[in-house]
């Protein structure tokens, strides 16, 4: 019953909501709407879920003294440097938890690390964009023009190199991106089907 | 002895690399270039469709990004509140990412209470953030009051002038995202623009162009700001020049560093190819 009750529970409501689409009854949409409230209700619950299990299991790392135990004592502490003030005093602008914490710690941190990911580029692109065949020079050379013709000077070192890149994005990598788009919603649709039909079941875990 | 310094220069270390692309990006902050790029048809489409919405327009904006993409897409963040103020329309302003609520305070208060010294709850309104990605997308088409029940403060939406009336997406004249991933303006897409009929304009980072400008051709997106690029577009459209235009001449900078080693890459690979190919 631990796995039929939940595969029962996921047809019900998973067929419901495919069909509610296509009815615009009050009622059925009076349901869904409620459906579609506990969702919420149910992914913001899993935010509790998680926090806890991350003190759960890097907390017991750090009680074994596990390899690289200091790090996770660094988690566990950060966790509620930022979570108990933030729950004390409030989140708002002006208040200690947003200007101290927030703006002046963990803002410029996260910054600093996707600012990073320039100079890592540039280094990869001087060690590993080699034209070794044609489809590497193809992708070479179209990084090459997109590259120049998004900068603000790129039609002063070719009038038409703007609208090449223009072309660029609107014929071939659009015709690539729809592609990939159609087959990813395909996928979609199939696994979705598969979850709902009880086929696919891995989402309930191992027995 | 020539041969040689090609196969060292082939393995350059890679802090020359981060020394070259830091200099080019901290230069133009002493040596300003004041470089304004030229505008494309997806940004324009984009001020366009601002411009033509009759005055007093209620528009929903969700600006869902993080401190990481705040450098690129905060400054189109600011520019889209200055422009729907200019035009005197209303923003609600909600967010579905949750490091993202005090970022978008931030700017609100700067553009909308500072600069234009509107009234809150008349003139703008600010949701907050509500966690559940694209069941809160899909919600806020049945309603927008059961999703929100209160603003980001605490204050009842029956208390908020501006939200009288408002039911769902029909209640809006348009939808804006600014987005830096997932949830964002692909979601927005696909669960949103066709099934509720709102029409939807996004400002994304860069890295999401390619894939978003497939929406935009197909019309799903009335308009798009691509990276800091399109925000420095932008802003010259709205004629206030901010963060983004400041920003276009470190990256012109950046990007010429990256060209010149690619090609300085190649040139040294194919040197040495041929090298072992004589010997």
């Amino acid at each position: 019953m631990k796995r039929e009750i939940p595969i029962l529970i996921t047809l019900v409501f998973g067929v419901f909501m495919i069909v509610q689409f296509f009815i615009p009854h009050p009622a059925v949409n009076d349901i869904a709407n409620r459906l579609q409230n506990w969702a919420i209700i149910v992914i913001s619950f899993s935010y509790v879920l998680g926090s806890a299990n991350i003190l759960r299991i890097n907390g017991e790392l750090v009680y074994r003294r596990a390899p690289g135990w200091p790090y996770k004592l660094v988690l566990v502490i950060a966790f509620f440097t930022m979570a108990t003030p933030g729950l004390i005093l409030g989140i708002a602008e002006g208040s200690w938890t947003n200007d101290r914490l927030f703006t002046f710690t963990y803002v410029p941190l996260a910054s600093t690390m996707y600012a990073s990911l320039a100079f890592y580029i540039a280094s990869a692109a001087f060690r590993a964009f080699r034209v070794r065949t044609w489809q590497a020079s193809v992708l070479a050379i179209t990084a090459l023009i997109v590259m120049l013709g998004r900068i603000p000077v790129s039609h002063f070192i070719w009038q038409d190199l703007p609208g090449i890149v223009d072309w660029i994005m609107g014929v071939p990598n659009a015709v690539a991106q729809r592609g990939i788009l159609i087959g990813a919603a395909l996928g979609a649709i199939a696994t979705g089907l598969k979850v709902i039909l009880g086929i696919e079941r891995s989402y309930l875990g191992r027995e | 002895m020539a041969n040689t310094t090609l196969q060292k220069l082939e393995k350059l270390d890679r802090r020359w690399v981060f020394l070259a692309m830091a200099i080019a990006v901290a230069a133009p902050l002493f040596f300003k270039l004041g470089l304004a790029p030229k505008t494309t048809p997806p940004v324009k489409a984009f001020y366009d469709y601002i411009e033509q919405l009759p005055p007093g327009s209620r528009v929903l904006c969700s600006f869902d990004y993080d401190p990481g993409s705040k450098a690129e897409l905060n400054p189109m963040c600011v520019s889209v509140l200055r422009h729907i103020m200019l035009k005197g329309h209303k923003p609600v302003i909600l967010t579905l990412w949750s490091t993202a609520p005090a970022l978008i305070e931030r700017n609100i208060n700067e553009v909308c209470r500072d600069e234009f010294g509107k009234q809150y709850g008349v003139d703008y309104v600010y949701l907050g953030l509500k966690e559940g990605r694209e069941a809160v997308m899909v919600a806020m088409g049945k309603s927008i009051r059961s999703t929100f029940p209160t603003d980001f403060y605490g204050t009842p939406l029956d208390n908020l002038p501006l939200m009288n009336g408002v039911e769902n997406y029909s209640s809006f004249a348009l939808l804006i995202n600014v987005s830096a991933g997932y949830p964002g303006t692909k979601e927005y897409v696909q669960y949103v623009t066709s099934r509720f009929a709102i029409p939807m304009l996004s400002g994304s980072s860069a890295v999401s162009v390619p894939e978003y400008s497939a929406y935009f051709q197909s019309g799903q997106l009335r308009g798009l700001l691509t990276g800091i690029t399109g925000a420095a577009e932008y802003e010259a459209l709205i004629g206030k020049p901010g963060l983004a235009i400041t920003a276009m001449d470190g990256q012109t900078m950046g990007h010429f560093v990256i060209i010149f080693f690619i090609l300085f890459g190649n040139l040294i690979f194919f040197i040495n190819r041929r090298s072992k190919g004589r010997a």
